[in-house]
C-alpha cells in the first residue's frame, strides 16, 4: 500500500515525498524493528534516512534538520526512552523544529508511552503493531487513528 | 487390462483430498520449510539408525550429548538476571539460588555492555536499566557477596568488554580465597554473532578476534570448568533470522573460533571440549527440535572431520537454550506463559544442556518478581511433573522429525558452502552476507504476519479491547545517580597512579601479540573501570562502524 503526500506548502517538507529519518538512539543494537518499518516505508514510497545505531538525540536533532525531514522514528529497547526522547524533543524546540515530528517503538512500557505521546510524541508502536498500522499513520500526515 | 491396485498411500491422499476439510498441500514451518501433511517410512529411504542417530553420548551425538542425559542429571535452570545496582542484583541472586536454582547468569545494563563507565556522558538514562551496572571490580565484589563461588556456575553475558568482566570475576574469586581453577562458569563472548546480530560490537573484527582467542587460550590453561565461549544463535534468530541460518551461521562462527585458535598455536583438543553454544527456542515446536539435534549431529562431523579432532569431547555440542523473546506479544500478556512453556519443551526435547525461560511481561520491560517467579515454575512443573526426563531424545525415529533433522542438516551444509565460497566468516560479516540474509527473512516474516498467512493469537486473531496497563518493574533515577556517585568514590580511593600504570602495560601488551589476560587481571586488581580499560584498548584496535543497510 502506498502512501501519498498531500501537503506540499513551502517551507521544511516542500519536497514531493514524505521523508523520515529513522534511527537507533541509546545503546542497544536491537535494529529488526526499525529496519522492517524503514523497509515497508520505504515500499510504500516514503523516503526513509535510516541513520543506523547509537545515534545520540544531538546526533538524531541535527541529521533531521540537514535531511529536511518531516519525522523522526526512534526505536529503542534499552529502556533509556524517558530520557532520550524527552531530549529530542527538547533539542527540536531549542533549534526551532518542533514542526518535525517524533514517533518511536520498541520495548516501551505501556505507563511510559502515554507520558511520552503527552510530551508531544506523536505515536508510540509497540511489539505486535502491524505494519500497515505505521504506514497509515504516516499517509495520515503522522497523526494518530481517530 | 489389469488394473493396478492402489496401494494404502494413494488411497489415504484421495480420501484426505476429498474430506470435508481437505489435507492442504504443502503448509511450512515459521522459517518457511515446505511440510508435508504426513510422513513415512518413505520419506527416510536409506535412513541408518547408526549413521543417523547412534546412542546418547555416542557418536554423532544426535540423541545427546551424555550416556543417560536428563535420567543422570536434569538440565539446569538458569534464569538470566540483572537490574539496577550490584546490590539489588545480589539480593536478586540469593533469591534465585534459595528457590532451586543451581547457577547465576548475570545480565549487565547496556553501558556495561558497550564498554562505558556510569558516569559517561553517553550512559545517561541507561544505567541499571537492562541489567546490572558494573564499572569496577568493587561492583562485581557486590554482585557476588555472600556467594560462594565455588559452589555455583555463573554465565555472563557479555561481549566486546567480555575479557574485562571475566577478569573481574577472577579477581573477585581470588579475593575470597578461590583459585581460577575451581571457578566454573560461562563467557558469551561470541563476538562475531554481534556483527551479523545483536550489534554489540566495538572494536573491528580483527583484534576482536584476538580478544576471544586470547580468552580460550587462557581458560585452556587455567580454567578446566570454565567455558570461554558460548556461541551463540540466539541473537541471530531474535533479530529474525530462520532457524536454518540460525543453525548455519551459529556453527560457521563456532567452526571461524576454532581455525582462529588453531592458527594461534593451540591444539583442538585442548580447547574445543570448552566450547559451548546458545540457541533460541522458538515456537514452531518439531522444527526447533529438529534444529537442536542437527546441531548435534553437524559439529560432531565439523569437529572430527574438518578439524581432526581426536577426543570425543572435542565433538560434542554442548548448549543453553533461551524460549523466544521475538514470540512474544504485548497483546494478551498472559498468553506468553503458554508460549513460552511450549518453546521450554522443545528444548527439553531436543536435549538441552541449560534453561532460561522468558517472563511473559519482557515484551514491555525487565520482569516483575512474579513474572519471573512463574517463568521458573514452568521450568519446575516441565522437569518434576511432564515425564519428559525420564527416556531420553523420546522423538527419534519420527518420520517427520527425522526428516526434518535430515532438511536441517542439508540447509546449514549449503550456507557452509556459500560462506565458504566467499571467503569465510569474517568476509561474510565485511560484505554484509549475514546482515542481509536476516534483513531479508525478518521482513518475509512480517509480510507474512501482515497478510495473515500467519495467525499469532491475540495479534492477528482473537484479538480483546485492550486492557489496563500491565504492571512493569521501573528503574528510578536513583540508581542512576547511585551508582554515578559509585565510581566517581572509586576513582578517589585507588591508587591512581598504580591504575595508569596498569593501563599503559595493557596498552603495550595489546600493540604486542602476548595474550592479554593477565595485564587485564592486573588493570581489573587495581580497581581501574571498565571504561577505562575499552579506552586504553580502543588507542590500540580502534572502533568498528558497519556498513548500513535494511
Amino acid at each position: 500500500m502506498a502512501v501519498e503526500k498531500k501537503v506540499a506548502a513551502g517551507g521544511r517538507g516542500a519536497h514531493q515525498k514524505w521523508r523520515v529519518l529513522t534511527c537507533k538512539v541509546g545503546l542497544d543494537g536491537h535494529d529488526r524493528g526499525v529496519k522492517v518499518v524503514s523497509r515497508a516505508l520505504r515500499d510504500a514510497g516514503v523516503e526513509v534516512i535510516y541513520a543506523g545505531l547509537r545515534q545520540t538525540p544531538e546526533m538524531v536533532v541535527e541529521a533531521a534538520i540537514q535531511e529536511d525531514v518531516d519525522a523522526i522514528g526512534v526505536s529503542l529497547h534499552s529502556g533509556a526512552h524517558m530520557t532520550l526522547i524527552p531530549r529530542i524533543l527538547e533539542l527540536l524546540k531549542e533549534r526551532d523544529a518542533s514542526e518535525i515530528i517524533v514517533f518511536g517503538g520498541g520495548i516501551i512500557p505501556e505507563d511510559d508511552a502515554l507520558e511520552l505521546k503527552r510530551l508531544g510524541v506523536a505515536e508510540i508502536f509497540g511489539p505486535g503493531t502491524s505494519l500497515q498500522a505505521i504506514v497509515e499513520f504516516v499517509n495520515r500526515g503522522f497523526q494518530q487513528a481517530a | 487390462m489389469a488394473v493396478r491396485k492402489k496401494s494404502s498411500r494413494e488411497e489415504w491422499e484421495e480420501q484426505s483430498q476429498a474430506g470435508k476439510q481437505p489435507a492442504r498441500g504443502r503448509g511450512r514451518t515459521i522459517s518457511g520449510m515446505p511440510i508435508e501433511p504426513l510422513y513415512t517410512p518413505d520419506d527416510l529411504r536409506g535412513w541408518s539408525y547408526e549413521e543417523k542417530l547412534g546412542y546418547p553420548g555416542h557418536f554423532p551425538y544426535t540423541r545427546g550429548v551424555y550416556h543417560s542425559m536428563y535420567r543422570g542429571r536434569p538440565w539446569t535452570i538458569r534464569q538470566f538476571a540483572g537490574y539496577g545496582t550490584a546490590e539489588e542484583t545480589n539480593r536478586r541472586y540469593k533469591f534465585l539460588l534459595s528457590q532451586g536454582q543451581a547457577g547465576l547468569s548475570v545480565a549487565f545494563d547496556m553501558p556495561t555492555l558497550m564498554g562505558y563507565d556510569s558516569d559517561d556522558p553517553l550512559s545517561r538514562g541507561e544505567v541499571g536499566h537492562c541489567g546490572v551496572a558494573i564499572d569496577s571490580l568493587e561492583d562485581m565484589e557486590t554482585l557476588f557477596g555472600g556467594i560462594r563461588l565455588d559452589t555455583i556456575t555463573t554465565s555472563m553475558t557479555i561481549n566486546s568488554p567480555a575479557a574485562i568482566l571475566y577478569a573481574m570475576y577472577i579477581a573477585v574469586g581470588e579475593k575470597s580465597g578461590v583459585k581460577p581453577a575451581q571457578l566454573g562458569g560461562t563467557l558469551q563472548n561470541d563476538i562475531l554473532k554481534e556483527y551479523i546480530a545483536q550489534k554489540e560490537y566495538i572494536f573491528p573484527p580483527e583484534p576482536s578476534m584476538r580478544l576471544v582467542v586470547d580468552t580460550i587460550v587462557f581458560a585452556a590453561r587455567e580454567m578446566p570448568r570454565w567455558n570461554p565461549v558460548s556461541i551463540s544463535g540466539y541473537h541471530i534468530r531474535e533479530a529474525g533470522s530462520t532457524a536454518i541460518q540460525e543453525l548455519a551461521f551459529t556453527l560457521a562462527d563456532g567452526m571461524a573460533y576454532v581455525e582462529a585458535t588453531i592458527k594461534a598455536g593451540m591444539p583442538v583438543d585442548d580447547f574445543a571440549p570448552r566450547l559451548s553454544f546458545f540457541f533460541d527456542s522458538h515456537i514452531d515446536f518439531f522444527e526447533e527440535i529438529a534444529k537442536f539435534r542437527a546441531a548435534r549431529r553437524l559439529w560432531a562431523h565439523i569437529m572430527r572431520d574438518r578439524y581432526q579432532a581426536k577426543d570425543p569431547r572435542s565433538w560434542i555440542l554442548r548448549f543453553h537454550t533461551q524460549t523466544a523473546g521475538v514470540s512474544l506479544t504485548r497483546q494478551q500478556v498472559e498468553n506468553n506463559i503458554s508460549r513460552t512453556a511450549y518453546e521450554a519443551l522443545a528444548a527439553v526435547l531436543g536435549g538441552t544442556q541449560s534453561l532460561h525461560t522468558n517472563s511473559m511481561d519482557e515484551v514491555l520491560a525487565l520482569p516483575t518478581e512474579r513474572a519471573a517467579q512463574i517463568a521458573l515454575r514452568t521450568q519446575q512443573v516441565l522437569a518434576h511433573e511432564t515425564g519428559v526426563t525420564e527416556t531420553i531424545d523420546p522423538l527419534a525415529g519420527s518420520y517427520y522429525l527425522e526428516h526434518l533433522t535430515d532438511e536441517m542438516e542439508r540447509g546449514a551444509r549449503r550456507y557452509f558452502e556459500r560462506v565458504d565460497e566467499q571467503g569465510g566468516v569474517l568476509a561474510c560479516i565485511e560484505n554484509g552476507f549475514f546482515q542481509r540474509e536476516i534483513a531479508d527473512a525478518a521482513f518475509e516474516f512480517e509480510r507474512q504476519l501482515e497478510a495473515n498467512e500467519r495467525i499469532v493469537v491475540g495479534v492477528n486473531a482473537y484479538q480483546e479491547k485492550e486492557g489496563s496497563p500491565v504492571p512493569t518493574l521501573k528503574i528510578g533515577r536513583e540508581t542512576e545517580q547511585g551508582q554515578v556517585r559509585r565510581v566517581k568514590a572509586v576513582r578517589e580511593r585507588r591508587d591512581n597512579t598504580s591504575v595508569q600504570n596498569r593501563l599503559v602495560e595493557l596498552k603495550v601488551a595489546a600493540r604486542g601479540s602476548q595474550n592479554l589476560m593477565p595485564a587485564l587481571i592486573d588493570c581489573v586488581r587495581a580497581y581501574a573501570t571498565e571504561g577505562e580499560i575499552m579506552a586504553a584498548l580502543k588507542e590500540v584496535f580502534g572502533v568498528y562502524r558497519e556498513p548500513i543497510l535494511f
